[in-house]
């Protein structure tokens, strides 16, 4: 019983692999562009643009609606002669910067960017602050404060027999 | 250096720690759906489609002036489109609410038959098969609507199913826009 439903999972899992990839890679080739590195272009850009619907994918992977159109409309934008400025202009000014998979820096993405160095920053300080006041805590001794310590240390030195 | 300040400058660290943390804690449980829509305060992009019912007819943005209205993209594939669409009969019947349908990625007799058998609450319907419209307004899937002025522009955006939850204020501003243009 557990045998043949292990065996029945297997074979699903098989003829899915076998079957996913050659359609993904079938997909990618349907797109046909005047010149060979168009086509390179059109790979790096549905890669750093960002499916709005299923949002943790990008166009080239996600199999929804929206992207499918979305990758056709940026192989129509590269045929057209568009640059690749161009293209991400035209998908933010009608998805807003979401699509962007690298946020650009602004004023909505000031802390996200500049958050990491602050937090290194502060430790740097940190370390720094904490480390020094040891140091000139242990050279403030007043002299009669000295003395009493050398004292102490020559009476470890030569302990006195009663 | 006093004592207090000392230690005043020992918490430091953990309230900065502590104040990230809670920037980051509203941040948790948001819904990631939830986008502002980049053509808000914008004019309707411009087009030239069929309406659903009559490929003979054509239809632009111009179409839609006039008075404010709300913009509902359907499909018959989605099923929160047919859970939306009595309310959507019930508002342009009982509310005289003026709204255009963009029929999306949808085939064209399958639609005609929904609007016959359920109901048709638009003035028309501009059909969308390819999505071209849809990209332009900013489409990520359907049912979406979009609220418009009289002159065109985009006020507001609702993703997802209209209903007696969702659409009071959006009936609030349609209503006060409707005050503005009479």
């Amino acid at each position: 019983m557990f045998k043949s439903v292990l065996t029945s999972v297997l074979f699903c899992l098989a003829s899915l692999a076998s079957l996913g990839l050659p359609l993904a890679q079938a997909d990618i080739k349907s797109y046909e562009f005047a010149e060979p590195e168009m086509a390179q272009r059109f790979v790096d850009l549905t890669t750093v643009l960002r499916c709005p619907k299923c949002q943790n994918q990008n166009l080239a992977d996600s199999g929804s609606i929206i992207a499918q159109d979305l990758r056709k409309q940026v192989q129509t934008l590269i045929n057209a002669g568009q640059t690749d400025r161009q293209i991400t202009d035209f998908m933010v000014q009608r998805y807003g910067e979401f699509i962007l998979y690298d946020p650009p820096f602004n004023k909505a993405t000031l802390v996200l960017w500049l958050a990491p160095f602050g937090m290194v920053l502060i430790g740097l300080w940190a370390l720094w602050f904490f480390g020094r006041k040891t140091h000139t805590q242990g050279a403030m001794l007043t002299p009669s404060e000295q003395q009493k310590l050398d004292q102490l240390l020559a009476d470890n030195q030569n302990p006195s027999r009663d | 250096m006093s004592a207090t300040t000392k230690r005043l400058l020992l918490l430091l660290p953990t309230l900065i720690a502590f104040a990230l943390g809670m920037f980051l804690y509203q941040g948790i449980g948001q819904d990631p759906n939830k986008m502002e829509s980049s053509l808000i305060g914008q004019p309707l992009p411009n087009f030239n489609g069929q309406t659903l019912l009559s490929p003979s007819r054509t239809v632009t943005q111009v179409d839609m002036l006039g008075q404010p209205a709300l913009i509902n993209v359907w499909a018959t594939w989605c099923p929160t489109c047919r859970a939306e669409h009595e309310f959507l009969v019930g508002i342009a019947k009982q509310d005289n609410v003026r709204i255009f349908g963009v029929n999306y990625h949808d085939q064209r007799t399958a639609a005609q038959q929904w609007l016959q058998e359920l109901g048709n609450p638009y003035v028309f319907s501009v059909f969308d098969p390819k999505g071209v419209l849809g990209i332009d307004l900013g489409v990520v899937g359907a049912p979406e609507t979009y609220l418009i002025d009289a002159k065109g522009v985009v006020i507001d955006k609702l993703i997802g199913e209209l209903n007696d939850r969702t659409w009071p204020p959006l009936r609030t501003k349609y209503l006060s826009l409707l005050e503005e243009t009479n």
